[in-house]
């Protein structure tokens, strides 16, 4: 058995290497039988064929074998699940929320981060949501994924030994930011996590007078309509956009309007009633993500944005 | 000469409402040709974009759209009717010794659903508020938010469902029924047996893949809740309703490529098919198990420990039948007398891709690997290797071997050759890199990566280029003996089964007398 970084990683790892012998084994026994028959009895050598419709032991052996050899790569494989599924008692719990296109963790204390960030050589469990559609946690460097299903609580486990920063993707397809919804899972010292964690909470952010402005970002906005002015099809430029004239699509037809605190609610809320023209009908609503207050807050923003 | 089935009537309208199994076939053939070339470009589209991180030649919603109808094509309109639809319908009656099909006129029927469905699917790219965009699995509540022409992609894959059910129920009825006198089940050739297989898959899990997709669409249009939690119903019910017909069909894709190699080996090695019986019902004990594993695909969807331990065990039982067909094959060969020509060496070609997919299956069905590789670029090689260097390459194959048969001419053996080496270097530029891609970490479905997987990416586009070069001159040399080829006669690779035994190409009613058996399909020297 050779020993891999971290648990969950040494254990798939091995399983892999084990199933994976195997299947190196058996295809090199397939290929280089029939290259050698091929070459061996080539027409030119072998003018007369012999029969042989058949053998009862060999039809036996390579049924029983192949049953016993997956048995075993089924069995070690299980072992390896269920490593991965039996959370340590002692694991350290987070929530991880998804939505188009972001990821959200939420700690114990209360305190949220789009990073997330764990202490090295301590077991965390994810308990894993979605308020939208399927998408799915995936952290490479650890071997763990599971999908992140609108509804229902999923979980996984691991454990970052060393520190270090790891790569976090969303696995399960989502639409059109599918492979921006990445982040990352910073591994830091025991010490360096509980000064973090035990910090007032305020997102990190670059001072801006807007009030409005951290929400902007809090709640992912920032992801597609970004700060820089640069929108595709999927994500209209906000800056400027409280006053001016533009045309929207409502039920098929198209409506000419100007931009209010009205029509910056409603895309909010129900972003699929007007649609700008030229852009697709792709943001989740926010009805449920923002409170009274925070709508108040982000709809003032942009009009001074 | 005498009147063939090609030249016995002329005129489109002769072709359009043929009810001759083997026109049908002719037909089929041309439509997915076109299908399956509009599937490589938006694949060779696909492999472009990804040459390097960041945009290259599209915005991210043009790629999802792309990848969901490279998808739909290749499944739906290439691979699943593939092999049945063209050279079942070709060679079924002739290998049972019958005139047509059972249902001649239900035939053109199928026929007539899958050009209805293909055009649907094509049309659904540029009408209405944009190309489908949920990948060719359709999973809830994406899809049932998305703005985009959702509905017209699924109401094509619905219809071209009825063309799959219709041509299933066709062809058991023709194998019971259609038997000429002395054809007994163990004297009918292996490729009826995976057809037969095939079949049943086709006519008992296809409803449900109907069934699902009516849902959605009543789901997108009167939000009855059955897929959406906060009304008490359960994305996960969709996804098992999905895979429930999705993963059999994949059987559906490979059964029949297992016929066809069945068929080119013992031809080629001039012997008997070592292990005829173990190849007919492995054919059926593959049919059956790839029912029950179904899960597989959801082991990391939410799905409870205790199931998935179940599918995962069921999973790695289906590799037994699969294996036992393959070791037969090469046990086929031992003591042979062995014409390495085209046709073989796409069998041989399916032997090697098709292991290494499927043994890359089995690191899929081991639960603690799946859960790092799912979703990975690794699914995407595994099925490459298994759906294009499998199904994809017997079709080649199956091309290659009874092309002189449908149209009595005979394609230049080295030009030939040449087109296989470029297609199976291609294919393996292509798609290895994949499996290491995923087993780095990198999700399928990503418009964009990270500058790591750059490489492997590089790679693999200049692969694609391989393979496309490779198509082009295998269909090019197949096209220029179609218009001036030698007459192939009637028996050019001196095989047995009763296909040829008539002249090429058939006559309209392929027998004037129905023929006796006497003796099995690959009975050489005796």
């Amino acid at each position: 058995m050779v020993i891999f970084a971290n648990i969950t990683q040494n254990k798939v790892d091995n399983v892999f290497l084990f199933v994976h012998g195997i299947c190196v084994a058996l295809l090199a026994v397939v290929t280089v039988a029939m290259i050698y028959f091929v070459i061996k009895y080539s027409r030119k050598k072998n003018p007369k064929p012999v029969d042989i419709p058949g053998n009862l032991w060999l039809e036996i052996t390579w049924t029983v074998v192949p049953v016993i050899l997956v048995t075993l790569m089924f069995l070690y494989g299980l072992s390896g699940f269920n490593v991965l599924r039996k959370v340590p008692a002692d694991a350290m719990l987070v929530k991880a929320s998804a939505r188009m296109w972001q990821w959200n963790f939420q700690y114990e204390n209360g305190r949220r981060s789009e990073i997330l960030y764990v202490p090295s050589g301590k077991p965390v469990k994810l308990a894993i949501t979605s308020a939208d559609v399927v998408h799915s946690l995936f952290i490479p460097a650890f071997r763990v994924k599971e999908d992140a299903v609108p509804g229902r609580e999923t979980y996984l486990w691991f454990q970052g030994d060393d520190e270090g920063s790891y790569d976090l993707f969303c696995a399960e397809y989502c639409g059109v930011q599918h492979s921006a919804m990445l982040t990352k899972v910073v591994v830091m010292s025991a010490d360096k996590f509980d000064g973090w964690y035990s910090s007032d909470g305020a997102v990190p952010s670059p001072p801006q007078d807007l009030p409005g402005h951290d929400l902007f970002i809090a709640k992912g906005c920032s992801t597609c309509h970004s700060e820089s002015g640069q929108g595709d099809v999927t994500s209209p430029v906000l800056k400027k956009l409280f006053g001016s004239k533009i045309t929207t699509v409502r039920n098929g037809a198209e409506v000419e309007l100007i931009v209010d605190e009205d029509y910056l609610r409603r895309s909010i809320i129900d972003p699929d009633a007007d649609v700008r023209k030229g852009f697709l009908a792709v943001m989740p609503s926010y009805k449920d993500a923002l409170t009274e207050d925070e709508l108040r807050s982000i709809v003032n923003y942009l009009e001074k944005y | 000469m005498n009147p063939n089935y090609l030249n016995a009537e002329r005129g489109i309208k002769s072709w359009l409402f043929t009810t001759d199994h083997k026109r049908i076939g002719v037909l089929y053939l041309a439509a997915m040709l076109i299908f399956f070339g509009s599937g490589v470009v938006l694949g060779l589209l696909m492999r472009l974009e990804l040459i390097a991180p960041g945009k290259t030649i599209m915005e991210a919603q043009t790629y999802n759209a792309l990848f969901t109808l490279h998808g739909v094509i290749m499944i739906f309109l290439f691979i699943i009717p593939g092999i049945p639809a063209v050279f079942g319908n070709f060679f079924l009656p002739i290998l049972l010794g019958a005139k047509d099909v059972a249902f001649p006129r239900l035939n053109l029927l199928s026929w007539w659903c899958y050009i209805a469905g293909g055009v649907l699917a094509l049309v659904s790219l540029f009408a209405g508020s944009g190309a489908i965009d949920t990948g060719w699995t359709f999973y809830v509540p994406y899809s049932i938010r998305t703005g985009t022409n959702v509905t017209l992609g699924l109401s094509a894959a619905f219809i071209i469902g009825w063309s799959s059910i219709l041509t299933g129920l066709n062809f058991i009825t023709t194998i019971h029924r259609m038997k000429a006198p002395g054809m007994t089940w163990f004297r009918l050739p292996l490729f009826t047996w995976a057809l037969y297989a095939t079949s049943w898959i086709q006519l008992l899990a296809t409803p449900v893949l109907g069934i699902t997709l009516l849902l959605v669409i009543a789901e997108r249009y009167f939000g009855i809740g059955l897929f959406d939690p906060a009304k008490g119903g359960d994305p996960l019910l969709f996804q098992h309703m999905f895979w429930i017909y999705s993963h059999p069909a994949v059987y559906i894709m490979i059964i029949p490529g297992m016929g066809v190699i069945s068929e080119i080996i013992p031809v080629f090695a001039h012997k008997k098919i070592f292990g005829y019986k173990a190849i007919a019902f492995s054919s059926l004990a593959i049919a059956f198990v790839g029912y029950l594993v179904w899960g597989h695909h959801m082991f990391t969807s939410g799905m409870s420990n205790t199931a998935r331990i179940i599918f995962s065990f069921l999973t790695f039982l289906v590799a037994v039948p699969s294996g036992i067909k393959v070791f037969n094959w090469v046990a086929t060969l031992y003591k042979g007398s062995i014409d390495l020509s085209v046709p073989l060496l796409y069998a041989l070609s399916f032997i090697f891709l098709f292991s290494i997919g499927g043994l890359t299956g089995l690191l899929n069905a081991a639960l603690a690997v799946d859960v790092h590789i799912h979703d990975t670029y690794f699914i995407v090689g595994h099925f490459h290797y298994t759906m294009f260097g499998g199904a994809g390459f017997i079709f080649f194959g199956a091309l290659h071997y009874w092309f002189p048969k449908m149209f009595g001419k005979m394609y230049n053996q080295g030009a030939a050759k040449l087109a296989w080496l470029f297609l199976i270097a291609g294919f393996n530029v292509l798609y290895f890199p994949m499996y290491v891609l995923g087993w780095q970490g990198l999700p399928r479905r990503y418009y964009d990566y990270l500058p790591e997987f750059h490489n492997l990416q590089l790679i693999s586009t200049i692969g694609s280029w391989i393979l496309a070069v490779g198509l082009i001159l295998m269909f090019a040399n197949l096209l220029k003996a179609l218009l001036k080829g030698p007459s192939a006669g009637s028996n050019p690779w001196g095989g047995l089964t009763l296909e040829w035994q008539i002249p090429s190409p058939p006559p309209v009613e392929n027998f004037e007398q129905i023929p006796v058996i006497s003796r099995g399909p690959y009975d050489y020297n005796s």
